[in-house]
């Protein structure tokens, strides 16, 4: 594949992942990795392996966007994140030896919940 | 003291999916930010994205050891971010609070849906294993 094509596939995917990042606080992996696995030919762990090095780069950047605005409480962002660094260990370690369909269907669930509970 | 122990628990439970599923950082640091502490939609992002940083940051440290990880394309993808997420924050930051929840919530509809269809129709699924019959 010409290195042009690729450059301009990774920058469409950057900014969806950009822009869902920005708008909704997060990461942009859900973009992100089947964006990788389906139109750039990545496998499944890779794509998630890489996406992960890229929100290093994009929760960074908008992170500082949103402190320019004043909007980031940091007390509390390491009040949530450092375990996150913990739970992160675990979840990738976990990744390698156990299949993950009914701990993606359970998280899919939980997440309806939420939503619902963030309308009423 | 409970609020910011549950916060802790959704900080290691979204740890855990994150490393596991490549997703689920942002997805949860915002909501149990709202939920446990009572802040604003705005400021939950916000500060989710700090929080996003290490967790991510381990996260591409461990995949790295497990050879999953291309280095120089994630870096060259955030890079190419840079743009939308800029246009992101702006939005964020325009939009009333209520708005944003609300599409925050739609958001995560969104997320479920991918995650559903992805282990309908992915590779040695339940559907391959027969496990849906």
């Amino acid at each position: 594949m010409p290195p042009v094509r690729r450059t301009f596939q990774l920058a469409v995917v950057g900014t969806a992942a950009g822009a869902f990042a920005g708008v909704f606080g997060v990461g942009g992996g859900i973009v992100i990795v089947p964006l990788l696995i389906v139109w750039l030919g990545y496998e499944e762990r890779e794509a998630t392996g890489t996406s992960l090095a890229a929100i290093v780069v994009i929760s960074s950047f908008t992170a500082g966007l949103q402190a320019l605005y004043g909007n980031v409480d940091w007390a509390r962002g390491a009040l949530i994140g450092i375990p996150a660094m913990a739970g992160a260990v675990i979840g990738t370690w976990l990744q390698q030896r156990v299949p993950v369909h009914w701990i993606s269907l359970g998280f899919a669930a939980l997440l309806v919940a939420i939503a619902i509970s963030l309308v009423v | 003291m409970a609020a910011e122990l549950g916060v802790i628990a959704v900080g290691v439970a979204a740890g855990i999916l994150s490393g596991m599923l490549g997703v689920g950082g942002g997805t949860l640091f915002a909501p149990g930010l709202v939920i446990f502490l009572g802040a604003t939609q705005l400021h939950a992002e916000a500060t989710s994205l700090v929080a996003i940083v290490p967790t991510a940051l381990v996260g591409a440290w461990r995949q790295q050891r497990y050879g999953n990880l291309r280095r120089s394309e994630g870096i060259e993808l955030g890079a190419l971010a840079a743009g939308g997420g800029i246009a992101g924050v702006a939005i964020a930051n325009t939009v009333p609070e209520q708005v944003l929840r609300w599409t925050f919530a739609a958001f995560i509809l969104f997320v479920a849906a991918q995650l559903v269809r992805r282990e309908l129709r992915g590779s040695g699924g339940p559907i391959e294993r027969g496990e849906l019959g």
